[in-house]
């Protein structure tokens, strides 16, 4: 048969063109078959490879490989579950901490303007202590400093003409120095005084001014107090931390 | 020899383009190309008998090929896809084996 076919093509072919194009085309057909075929079996090779032969698997392997995936999903969600409490947990756990710390950091605030260790600001007055025939006595800035206390000052600071400012917190102590001077905390200040105190203006002004309070009794000594509302009074003046040897904190 | 060739190029072209079968085609390439197979292997065993044509190997290529998707398809829409599939490839399987039984013959003489 192929021999009968080869000897028509050589009888056929000097006098019919389109025949030798129709048979050359057929063979052509075979041969891009032929390509197509090679080209579909890489392709499914490939495609099978990469399939990880899920189609392949026989049914049992299937259902095996399906538990496996629902049980492991199972585990996953019990896992997300699981970091999504501890995640709330440390989430309030956090919110917590942040407020403790920030009570902390105002109780920690309060307490070093209380005991001189931070700089504080606020409304207040300027009182500037000038002497007449006697010097003032360190009793009498006791008394102005006690007078303010008990009128609600909170934060006090003494400065004199020769000094640098000290700080007065509970454990100051005033006493007369030499050649009249006045010796705060174990620094000598020269008069005149001026004490800078915080706290309501309006009220340590009327505890100083009391009929026999501070004020008239330094003006009774033919001295004066120059008594000053600010607006703003800066306690700058710092007092070291004492360093304790034997209280230890209770909780 | 040239035919080898251009199973060769047609297995590289697929191997470097590495296109996606379309979901659509998916269940009927795989016993098309058994088919094809088929008839690839009654082509050679007529080369060795010296009546290969290539009308009758293009239309019997096509044919299978069509056929087989025809009963794949057919399978699917009665529900027994699976049975019939199977059924197609042991029937082109033993095609493929007889008709390399007959080229191992030929080319043996065993």
């Amino acid at each position: 048969m192929a021999n009968g076919s080869m000897s028509r093509v050589t009888r056929v072919v000097p006098s019919a063109g389109p025949l030798l194009g129709w048979l050359r085309s057929r063979r052509l057909a075979s041969l891009i078959l032929l390509a197509l075929l090679g080209f579909t079996l890489a392709v499914e090779f490939k495609s099978l490879g990469t399939d990880e032969d899920l189609s392949a698997a026989r049914l049992e392997d299937l259902v095996r490989i399906q538990s496996d995936l629902e049980a492991r999903e199972q585990r996953l969600r019990r896992e997300i579950a699981e970091l999504e409490e501890s995640q709330r947990q440390l989430a309030t756990g956090a919110q917590r901490h942040a407020a403790a710390l920030e009570e902390a950091t105002r109780q920690a605030d309060e307490l070093g303007i209380l005991a001189g260790t931070l700089p504080a600001r606020g409304p207040g007055l300027s009182l500037t202590f000038i002497a007449g025939g006697t010097p003032i006595g360190s009793a009498t800035i006791l008394d102005a400093v006690q007078e303010l206390r008990g009128a609600g000052a909170e934060a006090m600071q003494i400065s004199g003409r020769g000094g640098a400012s000290v700080r007065i917190v509970a454990s100051t102590y005033f006493l007369g120095g030499d050649d009249g001077g006045l010796v705060v905390d174990g620094h000598v200040l020269g008069a005149p005084y001026t004490i800078m105190v915080i706290g309501d203006p309006t009220t340590m002004r009327t505890a100083l001014s009391i009929p026999g309070g501070v004020v008239e009794s330094v003006q009774g000594d033919g001295g004066n107090v120059i008594v000053e509302e600010r607006e703003v009074v800066d306690v700058t003046a710092l007092r070291e931390p004492p360093e304790l040897e034997h209280a230890r904190p209770v909780s | 020899m040239v035919p080898v060739l251009a199973l060769l190029a047609g297995a590289v072209l697929g191997l470097f383009l590495d296109p996606t079968v379309p979901v659509a085609l998916q269940p009927y390439l795989p016993i098309a190309v058994v088919a094809a197979l088929d008839a690839v292997f009654g082509g050679i065993r007529a080369k060795l008998d010296g009546v290969f044509d290539d009308k009758q190997f293009v239309v019997s290529f096509v044919g299978n090929v069509l056929i087989a998707a025809l009963i794949v398809y057919l399978g699917d829409q009665l529900g027994v896809g699976a049975q019939l599939s199977t059924g197609v490839v042991v029937v082109l399987g033993v095609r493929i084996f007889g008709n390399a039984a007959a080229i191992r013959r030929r080319l043996f003489r065993a």
